[in-house]
């Protein structure tokens, strides 16, 4: 029997095209627009301005506060403006256009291939690197990862959760990442227990990619505190509750941390990006990207700088087909759709779909049948069909208590719904306004 | 066509299930059940089951149209299945008219004055059922004896069903040993070779449909095995105590609607409860209603009654047993 | 059977008695006193229950009016003077004078000044699709077109047009309860005060971005030029954000605003057509 989470779920068709693509390097495109926030938290701001030349690996943005990260050029040229633009969150946000000339990097990024597996810095300057390096979460979150690799005093960590999970339909930029830099995600885990100073770690793996499971437990045999884990294939396992459940066993209480229950968990993209950062002393600039869909000529995965825009990668992909219906940055599970291609590429994209004009458009809403199968589906034990009902009918002292809060946002629910009800719509909207009553409530 | 991108909110794909497809199977796990009637009950049983099929979809449509003034949906499958069950809860040699004023009653009263699908307390094929049976009672329990393929519509022979002649019976002050004689034997009923209602009597066929449901997951087994295991515990406890005035469990279970109440009518999505907690509950309620309707109640059989009743507590349930929420007891280890 | 009936009539009969002794003392003991002018002033209140006075229901209006000292700030929207007056009169008190006003949509982005540039597929409620992005037109201030306001008109006051995919509100039928204020997510409705036939004049939208990116994205955005605020020689005129807004009271309806804004951003309603003046009217249409 293979370890999962006991509660929910669903099993999406896999649809990953990509999976046996190796990564290959996007050209730099000739000029890139970088979002000045491409993380969750304190806004970053730009600290560089109209006309200036800057390098790959500058910092072109700087965070505010703790909770904040650093954003750095990912091409050598000249910025051309700041203005606002259309980011891949379909809001406006600030971007420096920086026109690309030549490609040179910061000198103190090491270019070379060789992996070096060990490090003499000490946990506070891992942690120190990652947070001028502008680390974020990879999974998709974009949470700054230097929060979750600083120790919080009463609480003790005791093990290192890897997420290799990549348990949405169509990616495999993670699958790639494990398969293509096996050596260096383990460096990088070992840089990361360090770091939190834990003496074991644990990758979890969906058992369908069999080849990535067999690269890294072959690596990992080297190091005992290192052990990889199959997973059965169900999403949303790569959900950090989910996976801290089918790892460990243990449940991470509603609005606590993993922390609380001893678990820290770190995507591998995350992982390599610690690694390249603290060893080779580059910053997060490039990330792998999946760019698939059904209809596309060429889908692949892509090393892209950030920045870069979404018509280049598509346009390395083989073009946008015709029938286009809808593009969406991430999962398509949990991914947001974007307004058009201009949008670039940021550090918590991990893939770009490309849906069919039939495939993107939403069926008709039918009355609900009480069927019970979102509540069935639903990992965190809730009762999806009725917090959609109180929002609508803006209940949302009601959807408190029905805690709408510990919402995650899956989708299992509008996925699973025989009745095509946007279920995942009204509970994002009654969760986001309970949060501001409940931060309103904390005011008073 | 514009060339402009769509955009929603995730998730952007969407499962293969819908209304119309769930319904479709319940239509399929309920055809065994169909040719085993026709096959004892004769083209009684194909008229029954078109008229009821026929005016539960006139209704849905014409009210829908009429009165609601709402887009025509009924081609989601629900009134067809309401149809069927109707169908199967009478029995074969009932009068066109009565079919379609239990019809009337199923999609105009139980279904359409709350809103149409999804919004009805009570299943309408059982609210029809037992508004037939209390107005017709005596068409409604003259049951045709089995007599194959070849049998008449009008001119059917009529007898009791198994469930009746224990009770009558035993109201007289006959022994048991002696009226389980004269019932057809447990391989019988098995088959569905006795008198009752049209889609009830052939247990075999009934769990074939079952088997299909789970394995399509239609529906879960919560419910069924509860009713059935609440009925077969509690009868077993008054077959123990008293052998000589109750039935053994065995001819509790596959005489009388239990099995066609417990898989296709106890489960209706809409009626049920929505927590596998709640499930439970609501099909032991069932099971131990329709006992004790059996055993000391006026009525023979109390399936429907039972579920009836029970679905009055479907809301309660929903809103006071809840699934169990992630991360609400630690366990650690 | 005569002594059943008779038995049944005297059972029954005690049974009835004994009901109302209990009843009489529970209804003694839980009685609970309230003022009788609550009654009197609820029977004159518009009974919409609108919440257009910011309390949940008309009863709760004239429960708040039986205990306010004064009427200041307490006016049903709906009823108008009238009710208030009356009210003040069962009461004893004086009404506050407070000018009707109507509900304006601040938005005049059709698809043919506002150009789309995404189609929304999601739930369409206009609060739904604003919490997922800036909506299907470059403009983040602009309306949504999926009409929360329209489903929280209780009085049938207000309409989707299906060419300009804006709410439109019937000025007759709008007792300005506020209710669409609220309901709409980005602002866009904002309670005026009536003036004669009807007539408005305002700024038709809520665009506070920079003069450039608010006129790539609608032709009738307001740019903030401030051209109108020079012309108007009442002080009625305010900018701030980028965004020009007149003052309703101030507004002497002289209508030179209106011919100075390049964008032809302000709105002139229910005024006849400038008979001398025909040449802004042929721009609006070039436009």
């Amino acid at each position: 029997m293979l370890k999962t989470f006991p509660a929910g779920g669903v099993h999406p068709p896999e649809n990953k095209i990509t999976a046996g693509t190796p990564i290959k390097y996007l050209p730099v495109p000739e000029n890139v627009i970088i979002p000045v926030t491409q993380h969750i938290g304190a806004p970053a701001s730009p600290t560089v301005s109209k006309g200036d030349s800057v390098r790959a690996g500058q910092i072109i943005a700087a965070g505010k506060g703790f909770v904040s990260a650093n954003v750095h050029s990912s091409v050598s040229g000249k910025v051309n403006k700041i203005d606002h633009i259309i980011d891949s969150t379909g809001f406006k946000q600030t971007a420096v256009f920086i026109d690309v000339e030549g490609d040179e990097w910061v000198e103190s990024i090491d270019r070379s291939s060789s992996i070096l597996k060990e490090t003499d810095l000490s946990p506070e300057d891992i942690i120190k690197k990652c947070l001028d390096s502008g680390i974020v979460g990879l999974g998709g979150a974009t949470f700054p990862s230097h929060v979750k690799l600083t120790p919080v005093s009463g609480k003790h960590c005791e093990v290192l959760i890897i997420n290799g999970v990549e348990c949405e339909p169509f990616l495999t930029s993670d699958h790639r990442l494990m398969l293509e830099k096996g050596e260096e995600i383990i460096a990088g885990i070992r840089i990361m227990m360090k770091a939190l100073q834990v003496k074991k770690a644990m990758i979890g793996i969906e058992n369908n990619k069999p080849d990535a499971i067999a690269n890294l437990t072959k690596l990992a045999s080297a190091y005992c505190e290192i052990s990889v884990h199959p997973l059965k294939v169900k999403y949303p396992q790569g959900a950090e509750k989910q996976l801290i459940r089918a790892l460990i066993k243990r449940e991470v209480p509603s609005g606590r941390l993993p922390l609380d229950v001893g678990a820290v968990v770190h995507n591998v993209g995350t992982v390599f990006a610690v690694y390249e950062a603290v060893q080779k002393n580059k910053p997060l600039f490039e990330r792998v990207v999946t760019i698939t869909g059904k209809y596309l000529s060429n889908p692949g995965n892509y090393f892209v700088r950030t920045g870069t825009p979404l018509r280049h990668l598509i346009a390395a992909a083989g073009g946008q087909p015709e029938n286009t219906g809808k593009i969406v940055n991430g999962g398509p599970m949990m991914g947001k759709a974007i307004v058009n291609t201009d949008v670039p590429v940021v550090k918590g994209m991990s893939g770009v779909i490309l849906f069919d004009e039939k495939e993107s458009v939403r069926k008709t809403i039918e009355p609900c049948i009480r069927c019970a199968k979102c509540v069935s589906v639903c990992p965190l034990g809730l009762e999806p069909y009725l917090l959609m009902t109180l929002s609508e009918r803006n209940l949302f002292e009601k959807a408190e208590r029905e805690r709408i809060t510990d919402c995650m946002e899956c989708g299992c629910c509008s996925f699973t719904c025989p009745a095509n009800r946007p279920l995942l719509d009204y509970i994002r909207l009654g969760k986001s306004t309970v949060m501001k009553m409940i931060r309103e409530r904390n005011i008073k | 066509m514009s060339n402009l991108l769509n955009v929603s909110q995730s998730p952007h794909i969407h499962g293969k299930e819908s209304t119309q497809k769930l319904m479709l199977n319940v239509v399929i796990a309920l055809m065994p059940a169909l040719f085993t009637s026709v096959f004892y009950f004769g083209l009684g049983a194909i008229i029954v089951t078109l008229t009821s099929v026929a005016s539960c979809l006139l209704f849905e449509y014409l009210i829908q149209k009429f009165v609601l003034k709402k887009p025509i949906s009924i081609t989601d499958g629900s009134a067809l299945v309401t149809g069927l069950l109707l169908a199967f809860n009478l029995p074969s040699n009932i009068p066109v008219f009565i079919i379609v004023i239990g019809s009337f009653v199923s999609i105009g009263i139980a279904k359409m004055t709350f809103g149409g699908l999804g919004n009805n307390p009570f299943n309408p094929a059982l609210v029809g059922r037992v508004f037939m049976l209390i107005s017709f009672p005596v068409q409604m329990t003259s049951w045709p004896v089995p007599k194959g393929l070849g049998t008449g519509y009008a001119d059917a022979v009529t007898g009791a069903t198994p469930l009746a002649i224990i009770k009558e019976g035993l109201k007289n002050g006959e022994s048991l040993s002696k009226l389980m004689g004269e019932i057809p034997s447990p391989a019988q009923m098995l088959m569905g070779d006795m008198g009752g209602s049209m889609g009830e009597v052939a247990a075999i066929a009934l769990i074939i449909g079952f088997i299909y449901l789970l394995a399509t997951r239609v529906i879960t087994w919560h419910i069924p095995v509860s009713v059935t295991g609440s009925i077969a515990i509690f009868t077993t406890i008054l077959w123990l105590a008293n052998p000589e005035k109750n039935a053994d469990p065995m001819f509790h279970l596959l005489a009388g609607g239990v099995l066609l109440g417990a898989i296709f009518m106890a489960t209706d999505y809409v009626t049920s409860p929505m927590v596998p907690k709640a499930m439970i509950i609501y099909g032991c309620g069932i099971g131990i209603i329709t006992v004790v309707i059996r055993v000391w109640g006026a009525y023979p059989e109390g399936v429907s009654f039972a579920i009836l009743i029970m679905n009055s507590f479907v809301p309660l349930m929903n809103a006071y047993i809840k699934p169990k929420r992630f991360g609400e007891e630690v366990t650690n280890g | 059977m005569g002594s059943t009936v008779i038995i049944t009539i005297i059972t029954l009969s005690l049974l009835a008695l004994a009901s109302s002794v209990i009843l009489y003392f529970v209804a003694q003991r839980f009685r609970v006193f309230e003022d009788p002018r609550i009654d009197e002033v609820q029977a004159i209140l518009p009974a919409a229950n609108c919440g257009g006075c910011g309390f949940a229901g008309c009863r709760n209006f004239a429960e708040a009016l039986v205990k306010a000292e004064t009427f200041e700030g307490l006016n049903c929207p709906v009823g108008g003077a009238t009710v208030m007056n009356e009210a003040a009169r069962i009461l004893g008190k004086v009404a506050e004078v407070v000018d009707p006003t109507v509900a304006v949509l601040l938005c005049n982005g059709s698809p043919e000044f506002r150009p789309r540039t995404s189609r929304y597929n999601g739930a369409s409620e206009c609060r739904i699709s604003h919490s997922l992005y800036l909506g299907d037109t470059d403009c983040s201030w602009g309306c949504l077109g999926d009409g929360d306001c329209v489903r929280s008109c209780s009085f049938g006051a207000m309409y989707m047009d299906p060419v300009t995919m804006l709410p439109v509100i019937i000025d007759d039928k709008c007792v300005s309860c506020g209710m669409c204020v609220k309901a709409c997510p980005r602002h866009l409705i904002e309670l005026r005060k009536r003036a004669k036939k009807d007539r408005k004049i305002y700024v038709a939208c809520q665009n506070c971005d920079k003069g450039g990116p608010a006129r790539r994205a609608c032709k009738v955005a307001c740019i903030g030029c401030g051209k109108c605020v020079k012309v108007c020689a009442f002080d009625a005129i305010t900018m701030e954000n980028n965004l020009a807004y007149i003052d309703a009271v101030k507004c002497t309806f002289c209508r030179k605003c209106v011919v100075e804004c390049p964008t032809n951003s302000i709105l002139e309603i229910n005024f006849p057509p400038r008979k001398p003046k025909a040449e802004p009217q042929a721009e609006v249409a070039k436009v």
